[in-house]
């Protein structure tokens, strides 16, 4: 293991994680907690779904899939009082996975728009599930009852600060191994792919393979997600993994940007903040996040951390011809 | 080493391949010529397992390799570098010689691991002073010039070890002075790695210059083959493809 990009990175998870603990005390409001919770749901669907969009070209329009079946499965087996948490989580962190894995053995081989519709499909074949098997999953009215929180290793997570704290440590949790991810070799092959599939396979690449792994991974990030949301709303919904879920995750990369690690972060905050005020106001607030998405394309053309990364990029880039040019 | 035995391929009723049978001696610098739609990058495409011929062998060190996906063709040893130069965008340099050395290396899929990997370095900087392409390691890919642009293509072929390196128009798009550049650095990576060399190639100067034996394919077949003195004297193609004015004449000509 190279250490020092590690090292630095995870000093910037540590960071994060004082960052977002701190916060309640700076804000007490107790409903700052519950947007940085829906946040972080929302953020890690989003930046699990840039693993596939940003860095390997794979655009999935099913992602959401995986974030109701980590939320459904966490959920379910919650329910059913025979797991502690960190169980149920991992069960439904693995369960995802070999969900992942056979949809993705499927559409990984397929190209651009069919590999989107094929998972979007996929998608929708989930969702009909949820909402059909009813004596399971609850149909339309989602898993009812409420998810219970059984304390576990001292934690109570029926304590709201207590969620809170959780929550923050397992989104940083997973920001590192996602960092580490697309920091690996194995992440830069997936730029490779991203770039010239063509040429990888002729440098000896496994196309078909690589991209299976980075699905799984996704999937299995997304899914994390879905655990998080279903703790914090004490339930599963079939929203969860409806195609507009995963249309307001590519909402959110679109607003953050695709090049940057954080980007879909970011995103995911601009979008859920938007989402607070417009509606306070209008009940128009498609309306209004239609026309934001729309000058951002128009307009910046790439998301907002991808526009001020590069703007900082070429001030630098200007610079060293000046300099050059003296 | 590498022998074509028998190469058919028809695209419909077009037949790009007819019965072609060629030997290329380890260590060997050979160019093939000939004209537009001559069947020259269908050759390459049919090597290295892009394309599937309808009959015929392709034999790497008495191995057939029809049939094996061009994955495992380019893992056996035949590296290729393409017409128009097929990179990695929005890789720097380095980055992408680093990624193709891994990839070589079987180690794509490290995932605990960080990139650049430190055991790399070395082939990766001996890659980039084969070619001098060293000032330029961090440059991205899409801001290098179209020569450099080239030779990464090519030094990403030679990151995957090749003891067959073919080489679609190294020289395409490039000036004159450029292209023997070009040819001059492809001429002493040839030397220096002692590798079998096969390329395409226009520019009848540089042809009869470095090439140890020309190769001439007209409609899918072998019109001629021999040394360049041989190929300059030969009167089919003369005919055919060099005309008349310039037989004896090593000035770079356009193709």
């Amino acid at each position: 293991m190279t250490g020092r990009g590690f090292l630095r990175d995870l000093a910037i998870a540590v960071a994060l994680l004082v960052v977002l603990l701190v916060l309640p005390t700076v804000v007490p409001h107790p409903a700052m907690r519950d947007f940085v919770i829906y946040v972080i749901a929302y953020g890690l669907l989003a930046m699990s779904l840039n693993l596939l969009v940003g860095f390997t070209g794979l655009v999935s329009f099913g992602h959401a899939a995986y974030f109701a079946s980590g939320a459904y499965i966490f959920g379910l087996l919650m329910q059913s009082g025979k797991f502690g948490i960190p169980l149920a989580m991992l069960i439904a962190i693995g369960g995802t996975a070999l969900l992942a894995l056979v949809i993705g053995a499927i559409c990984v081989r397929l190209k651009e728009i069919y590999f989107a519709f094929l998972t979007l499909a996929f998608q929708m074949f989930i969702h009909s599930i949820i909402l059909t098997w009813v004596s399971l999953t609850g149909g339309d009215q989602g898993l009812m009852g409420g998810i219970p929180r059984p304390p576990f290793l001292g934690i109570d997570l029926n304590n709201g600060m207590s969620l809170y704290v959780f929550c923050s440590v397992v989104f940083v949790v997973c920001m590192v191994i996602m960092r580490q991810v697309v920091q690996s070799p194995f992440g830069y092959t997936l730029r490779m792919i991203r770039d010239n599939p063509h040429r990888a396979n002729f440098l000896g690449v496994n196309v078909v393979r690589m991209k299976l792994a980075i699905f799984v991974i996704a999937g299995t990030m997304a899914s994390v997600g879905g655990i998080v949301m279903a703790l914090f709303v004490s339930g599963a919904y079939p929203e969860f993994g409806f195609w507009t879920t995963s249309g307001e995750a590519i909402f959110m990369i679109m607003l953050g940007g695709t090049q940057l690690f954080i980007g879909p972060f970011i995103g995911a905050i601009l979008l859920q903040t938007l989402n607070h005020y417009v509606t306070i106001y209008t009940e128009h607030h498609g309306l209004v996040l239609g026309i934001v998405i729309l000058v951002f394309v128009l307009g910046l053309r790439r998301g907002l951390a991808d526009f001020v990364y590069l703007w900082f990029q070429d001030r630098k880039t200007k610079q060293i011809e000046k300099e050059a040019g003296r | 080493m590498l022998k074509v035995e028998n190469l058919y391929k028809a695209f419909g009723g077009v037949v790009a391949m007819n019965d072609v049978s060629l030997d290329f001696p380890a260590g060997s610098l050979t160019a093939i010529i000939g004209p537009n739609g001559a069947g020259k990058t269908t050759f390459f495409n049919l090597i290295s397992g892009h394309i599937r011929p309808d009959r015929g062998r392709v034999l790497f060190d008495g191995q057939d390799l029809v049939g094996l996906p061009s994955l495992e063709i380019v893992r056996r040893g035949i590296g290729r570098a393409f017409q128009v130069a097929s990179i990695f965008p929005s890789l720097t340099l380095r980055e992408s010689l680093m990624a193709a050395v891994i990839s070589h290396r079987r180690q794509s899929a490290q995932i605990f691991t960080r990139f650049p990997l430190q055991s790399a370095e070395d082939r990766v900087a001996e890659i980039m002073a084969l070619l001098e392409l060293t000032p330029k390691a961090n440059i991205e890919s899409r801001n290098l010039s179209h020569g450099d642009q080239k030779l990464l293509d090519i030094a990403l072929a030679l990151a995957m070890d090749p003891k067959v390196l073919l080489l679609d128009e190294p020289t395409a798009g490039m000036g004159s002075e450029e292209r023997w550049q070009m040819i001059d650095k492809v001429y002493r990576l040839w030397e220096a790695e002692k590798m079998t060399l096969i390329f395409i190639e226009h520019d009848m100067g540089i042809v009869f210059k470095i090439a140890q034996t020309i190769r001439v394919l007209k409609y899918g077949a072998v019109l001629a083959e021999g040394s360049p003195d041989e190929i300059r004297r030969n009167q089919d193609v003369i005919d055919a493809y060099l005309g008349t004015d310039h037989h004896a004449d090593p000035q770079p000509v356009e193709g």
